[in-house]
């Protein structure tokens, strides 16, 4: 079975065919501002070169930047009616309270506060207030509103009233789209209500985007389904990415750390993605990225999406090379970025970078060699100790564990990765250049629970996290994993304090290949 | 009835930004995180309050001083999130059932999301807040105040929640009593209440609470926050603030948590790096971290403040967030002499926490421990 893999970064458009387990092609292309234009030209390149017929190609998996730049940029934001459920309760900080004012503007800043809302223990806060609900929409219609969103305290234990509310509103609003915080965050009202307002704001944006790379493909000729890759490196089909545009927020360092992991077929190990300017770092637990433990701010709002845990220094393959005035040789933070074409010493240009570097020390081969024959030996090795030292106290950052864990160097900029660093042996696999891509390509599909349980009444741990995986298993199944292939990847318990009955939050996540029978294990 | 409004210090956002900071710093792992709080008294500053806080020897001895908080799950606070004005009800309805006025209100705990509570409250009452507070960190327990050690019968009391309920706690016969009904109330209320406690007298507090808290949170804040700013390390920047000391820095190896009585205890494994190379430690938590320890001997225990915190960033790390693999520096920091007096040590000594064969040596070895302060 043949696949593409594309990944819309946010300099670089890259794409993979894969057919089973084997990278056939690899392309990088500019990505453009339609973003569409970049797609295309990424996906003839790479079907040239695979030599692949467009109708063999059965899926295609597209990672993108786009919604989080939208968010970061304010740009393609609509107005959002934010409907909280909670009072009495939550009246002291209404929707969006924390948000920087520029993106609230952008987002319409129109919040509600209804009666309504649970306890922790699934108890009413107030019955829902229908008729304020009646009145909230007719408001909307009057000003033309397109969508809302719609958060109820303990809605991630008790969804019921928002699914109410949503109805109510389509009743004298049909045309409205409207989120519901509990599709798509965890406890935490005001980070999963904040999720689910951007979330409606990128709705229209979703809608154009999806319907833009579907043409795309059906202009190059594939006709086949295609999915857009979440943030935790499993897959939504077209239809699930309009309606949840920022699960695919933290898509892009997820994607370069998966793919390093099926192409080295390493499960346990650190992760080293050096691009032009910056170096991501960050671990792999079974074969996915480790998870970052706080909240995450996202074009500075604070959220709790599960996202990779990744530390970024400021080293690239284009990162200037100087010598401070004490002598000592400096690596980065500036870097030529994407200019390095045109300015590095061995592309004709006239700045000394990291790649400069790594190609007059014989260890990559880039452009002119002959350009770079008259760095000083001290200027070079300077360098090199000091990119050394910067990798090394990355990499140390990440470890979880005193055992040599492997390192996988991936990205454009790895020339710049010694053979080994301090203990630890590196890997560099082939195509680490389209890591991404191909972390793209090779998405499985998952399913997963968080949620609160009392551990009484003949209730255990174990049977609760037995209860939460079951139920995990059966909306990846529902979402297209094929049920031979899942397996539990997340599986947590964290006691609550101060609560009666031995509450404990329970997180499971399950995932599976993508059904169809051509499982590809990662 | 307060002589000198003109020595009242007005508390600005940005200060309100490094209390943020500094009281989770001061939670020692527990108390919650003060994120909602700081929201709220930021929301309370924007709509026209004063956030305003009475040197403690401004305060008269006649004063009549009300301390209050929040009590319960603080995970319930981020998705329950407050009416708001809880604080205020609690402080009218214990006005009305004593018959007085409130001068100003008291802090119960600096540590945490109680850091806020009193000054939100305060600010729509037109009150001040003492610049102190009856722990000078967290405890898990209300009767962990050195309000409650030295004295003080906080009942009557009374506890609100969003709905508008009121519920008086008459008489207690101890304060352990009272933070038993007191928690089982709050359950009924939705697992996140508002208490404020009987008033003490100005002369009271100024001898008993522990003092300078909300200055001493808000610089600890902003020596962090200057410290990023200048690139500097600010891990240091605290220890130099508080006369403390960075114990131990090293990566979490192991973690090891379980729920016993409703607070969840546990012990944190750690494997030293740079100056710690070679060497284990390990941090004994009961919600907040209590025990640290050095390749298995104990060092530093509670009433003493051990700190986690983000070797980076500073960040102090809860026990809830802690994780397998993270970087982190334990700073210890010494107590106030108020909690290792042999009274306080009963209740908030390792003793008090079931750490039976552990007893307490003060870290601040240059400065003895008084034998009373009563």
């Amino acid at each position: 079975m043949y696949r593409l893999g594309i990944d819309v970064g946010g300099t670089n458009t890259d794409a993979v065919v894969m057919h089973d387990r084997d990278v056939l092609a690899g392309v990088k292309a500019a990505t453009t501002e339609d973003v569409t234009s970049g797609v295309l030209e990424a996906l003839e390149q790479v079907l040239a070169k695979s030599g692949v017929e467009r109708g063999k190609i059965a899926n295609v998996m597209i990672g993108t930047t786009h919604f989080t730049n939208a968010v970061i940029e304010r740009k393609h934001i609509s107005p959002v009616a934010a409907i909280r459920l909670g009072l009495p309760a939550t009246a002291c900080l209404p929707p969006m309270v924390d948000w920087p004012e520029d993106l609230r503007e952008a987002a319409g800043d129109l919040g509600y506060l209804v009666r309504g809302g649970y306890e922790f223990d699934g108890r009413e806060i107030a019955p829902l207030d229908e008729d304020e609900i009646d009145r909230i929409a007719e408001d909307i219609a009057a000003k033309k509103i397109g969508s809302a969103s719609i958060s109820s305290v303990f809605s991630p234990i008790n969804r019921e009233m928002e699914v109410a509310a949503r109805d109510r509103l389509l009743k004298k609003c049909p045309e409205l789209q409207v989120v519901l915080s509990s599709d798509i965050g965890r406890i935490g009202l005001l980070e999963r209500e904040s999720a689910a307002i951007m979330n409606a704001s990128l709705l229209a944006l979703s809608e154009r985007t999806v319907d833009a790379f579907g043409s795309a493909l059906k202009s190059t000729g594939l006709h086949c389904p295609f999915f857009i890759t979440q943030n935790d490196g499993t897959l939504m089909d077209a239809a699930m990415v309009k309606r949840f545009p920022v699960l695919t927020f933290a898509s892009g360092p997820t994607n370069s750390m998966r793919g390093a992991a099926f192409l080295t077929g390493i499960k346990n190990g650190i992760v080293v993605d050096i691009g032009g300017t910056t170096t991501d770092v960050g671990a792999l637990q079974h074969g996915f990225p480790r998870q970052a433990a706080t909240v995450v701010d996202i074009g500075g709002v604070r959220t709790n999406f599960r996202m990779p845990d990744v530390f970024s220094i400021g080293l690239g393959g284009g990162s200037l090379v100087r010598r401070g005035r004490d002598g000592a040789v400096t690596v980065g933070p500036q870097s030529v970025g994407y200019r390095i074409t045109k300015e590095a010493l061995v592309f004709g240009g006239k700045t000394l970078t990291a790649t400069d570097v790594a190609v007059a020390l014989g260890e990559a081969d880039i452009g002119d060699k002959s350009r770079v024959a008259g760095i000083e030996a001290d200027m070079a090795c300077g360098a090199r100790a000091a990119i050394t030292a910067m990798l090394e106290a990355a990499v140390e950052r990440s470890r979880i564990s005193p055992e040599p864990l492997p390192v996988i160097a991936v990205g454009g900029g790895s020339i710049l990765m010694p053979d080994r660093l301090g203990d630890l042996d590196v890997l560099r696999p082939e195509n680490f250049a389209v890591a991404n891509a191909v972390g793209a390509a090779i998405a499985q599909i998952s399913g997963e629970v968080d949620r609160i349980y009392s551990l009484e009444n003949g209730l255990t741990r174990e049977s609760c996290l037995k209860q939460a995986e079951e139920e995990a298993t059966k909306k990846a199944i529902g979402a297209g994993a094929s049920a031979a292939t899942i397996e539990v990847i997340e599986r947590e318990d964290v006691p609550l304090a101060y609560l009666p009955g031995n509450a404990t939050r329970i997180h499971v996540k399950v995932v599976g290949e993508m059904g169809g029978g051509d499982a590809v294990a990662a | 009835m307060l002589s000198r409004p003109d020595r009242l210090w007005t508390v600005s956002e940005a200060e309100i930004e490094a209390l943020e900071i500094g009281s989770a710093i001061l939670g020692t792992g527990g108390g919650g995180n003060p994120y909602i709080g700081k929201l709220r008294a930021r929301q309370a500053l924007r709509d026209g309050h004063q956030l305003r806080i009475i040197r403690m020897e401004d305060l008269p001895d006649d004063a009549k001083v009300v301390s209050l908080g929040g009590i319960g799950a603080p995970l319930i606070s981020f998705e329950r999130i407050k009416e708001g004005r809880e604080g205020l009800r609690c402080l009218r309805a214990l006005e009305e059932r004593l018959g007085f006025k409130a001068d100003a209100i008291a802090c119960e705990e600096i540590g945490g999301q109680n850091a806020m509570e009193p000054l939100i409250t305060a600010s729509f009452a037109g009150l001040p807040v003492v610049d102190g507070d009856g722990m000078g960190r967290a405890f898990p327990e209300m009767q962990m105040t050195t309000y409650a050690i030295y004295g003080h019968r906080s009942t009557p009391s009374v506890m609100c929640d969003p709905h508008g309920n009121v519920v008086i706690f008459d008489h207690a016969i101890s304060e352990k009593w009272h933070e038993r009904m007191a928690r089982a109330c709050v359950i009924s209320q939705g697992g996140a209440s508002t208490l404020a406690n009987a008033p003490m007298s100005g002369a009271f507090v100024k001898r008993f609470s522990i003092p300078n808290s909300y200055t001493k949170a808000i610089a600890l804040g902003r020596a962090v926050i200057e410290a990023r700013q200048r690139h500097d390390d600010p891990v240091a920047a605290i220890c130099a603030m508080e006369n403390g000391r960075v114990a131990f820095t090293g990566k979490i190896t192991d973690l090891k948590r379980h729920l016993k009585g409703g607070f969840v205890t546990g012990e944190a494994l750690i494997e030293g790096f740079d100056t710690c190379s070679g060497q284990t430690a390990s941090v004994l938590i009961q919600n907040e971290n209590l025990v640290f320890k050095r390749d298995g001997v104990v060092e530093i225990a509670v009433p003493d403040l051990i700190i986690i915190l983000d070797i980076d960033t500073g960040n102090a790390i809860t026990t809830e967030i802690l994780r397998y693999g993270q970087r982190i520096a334990v700073v210890a920091l010494p107590c106030h002499p108020l909690l290792r007096t042999p009274e306080a040590l009963e209740v908030v000594g390792p003793k008090g926490f079931g750490f039976d064969d552990i007893a307490y040596r003060p870290m601040a070895a240059d400065e003895p421990a008084t034998g009373s302060a009563s």
